[in-house]
């Protein structure tokens, strides 16, 4: 990348792989589980933490000085309470639907754990270029994580992706309905989700032994 | 009976952990030893309790259309709810630091066991969805919305307690390593919640029955709408 600088590409790329907020960190996971049934709604939910955490790592890295430490949280809260707003009325203007779908998961973006973690963890701590770098980083790795888990659930539970009937239509038995292929239903119930998130998290480790935790 | 079918409603089946996720976080975090699980859900049971109620008072009086009937016949158009994110988490923000500062002082025991779980909590995402959950599924009446908020603190108190105690004994068991840890707890979470949904087949009977009653209630509104209608042309057939 020639545009940023090797330490602040690690900023990016970090996050996506290796310090993961979803598999490694723990953070996020409430919304991360709820939405993901449909590829659709993973992409918006992903689009939209994307927005809150980059513009609100910006903020708070630039109100850090003048922040009492007191009150800190609650001045965070705002914060992306006001963001996450923007982002809710945005939705149910221009995808009313799908913010019937994400329901009440929108506003839950406001104490997704990875946006209060960025904020203590990072922004309070260095310039707003920095912080909105990690915000982008951090965000994307979780949006990851939710695109794999809805990829695979939405494709495994109703042979769709993104609506889409890739395996062909069940009721007229074509595609690879027609040897047989039957949809798995129970990858739509959300305990399937956990499921899922922990082969993730099982391949990951396995792939880096580093990560491996005791216990 | 209203009250005891969404007391068990609220804590088995729409069991904050294991059928919409809320407070993963801290489930997760705070689940390594059951004395630390059991105090974090205490704190919780007792946030939920004081909040929902407290949120539902906000949201009837404050944010819902027309709510601001109150003040005067001119502000009954005024429509607040886009507030109700904000207003929502300030809410719980102030409630969690008041809490704390009244238990500090009149319970140190109390506070010395959940003292450094209630900061915690203003960020569990348990407790502004149990609020925005209020919101959402329209609960009439303060009395519901306060057994509301003690349920769904029980059920997540109930799930944080199993977990915990499930980890504790699986310490010691060969798990393979790459799971081991988080990876582990969540195929746990995910088994316990298929589990959890077994319940679901227990109150379906009233589900099926309220929208019936809604049905019935729509057609006689509708009877009598067209009774006005009819009477009303008779009036003007009379004149």
């Amino acid at each position: 990348m020639g545009l940023l600088s090797k330490k602040d590409s690690k900023l990016i790329l970090d996050p996506l792989a290796d310090n993961n907020p979803i598999t490694i960190q723990v953070l996020g996971i409430c919304s991360a589980l709820a939405i993901t049934a449909e590829l659709k709604a993973s992409i918006v939910m992903a689009v939209s933490v994307l927005f809150v955490l980059g513009i609100g790592n910006v903020v708070i890295s630039l109100m850090r000085n003048i922040i009492p430490s007191k009150i800190r949280i609650i001045v965070q809260l705002i914060v992306v309470a006001a963001l996450v707003i923007i982002v809710d009325l945005v939705l149910k203007a221009f995808a009313y639907e799908l913010s019937k779908t994400l329901s009440v998961f929108v506003g839950l973006i406001i104490t997704n754990c990875i946006i209060m973690g960025r904020f203590e963890a990072f922004a309070l701590g260095n310039g707003p270029w920095r912080s909105f770098l990690d915000g982008i980083g951090n965000a994307a790795g979780y949006g990851l994580i939710l695109i794999i888990v809805g990829f695979f659930r939405e494709l495994l539970g109703s042979g769709t992706l993104l609506g889409f009937k890739v395996l062909g239509d069940p009721i007229e038995k074509s595609g690879l309905y027609a040897i047989g292929y039957e949809n798995n239903g129970f990858m739509l119930l959300s305990p399937m989700a956990l499921i899922v998130v922990g082969i993730i998290i099982w391949v990951q480790r396995s792939r880096n032994k580093a990560l491996i935790e005791d216990h | 009976m209203e009250h005891i079918e969404l007391f068990f409603k609220s804590i088995f089946i729409d069991n904050m952990v294991f059928a919409t996720f809320l407070g993963m976080c801290s489930y997760l975090a705070v689940s390594k030893k059951v004395s630390t699980a059991v105090g974090l859900g205490a704190a919780v049971i007792f946030v939920l309790a004081i909040t929902v109620p407290l949120n539902w008072l906000l949201d009837q009086y404050l944010l819902q259309p027309g709510a601001l009937k109150w003040l005067g016949t001119e502000y009954a158009d005024y429509d607040l709810s886009f507030l109700s994110f904000i207003m929502f988490i300030a809410t719980i923000a102030t409630m969690v630091q008041l809490v704390e500062i009244v238990v500090e002082k009149f319970s140190p025991s109390l506070y010395n066991s959940l003292g450094i779980f209630l900061p915690l909590i203003a960020v569990n995402c348990a407790i502004l969805g149990g609020s925005l959950f209020m919101q959402s599924r329209e609960i009439p009446t303060l009395g519901l919305a306060t057994i509301y908020g003690i349920g769904s603190g029980i059920g997540w108190f109930l799930a944080i307690l199993a977990i915990a105690a499930i980890r504790e004994k699986i310490r010691y068991s060969n798990v393979p390593p790459a799971l081991r840890g988080l990876g582990i707890t969540f195929i746990i979470t995910g088994l316990m919640a298929i589990g959890f949904m077994s319940f679901g087949g227990m109150l379906t009977g009233g589900d099926e029955e309220a929208p019936k009653e809604e049905k019935t209630a729509k057609v006689e509104a509708y009877k009598e709408d067209s009774n006005k209608k009819v009477i009303a042309n008779n009036t003007k057939v009379n004149e």
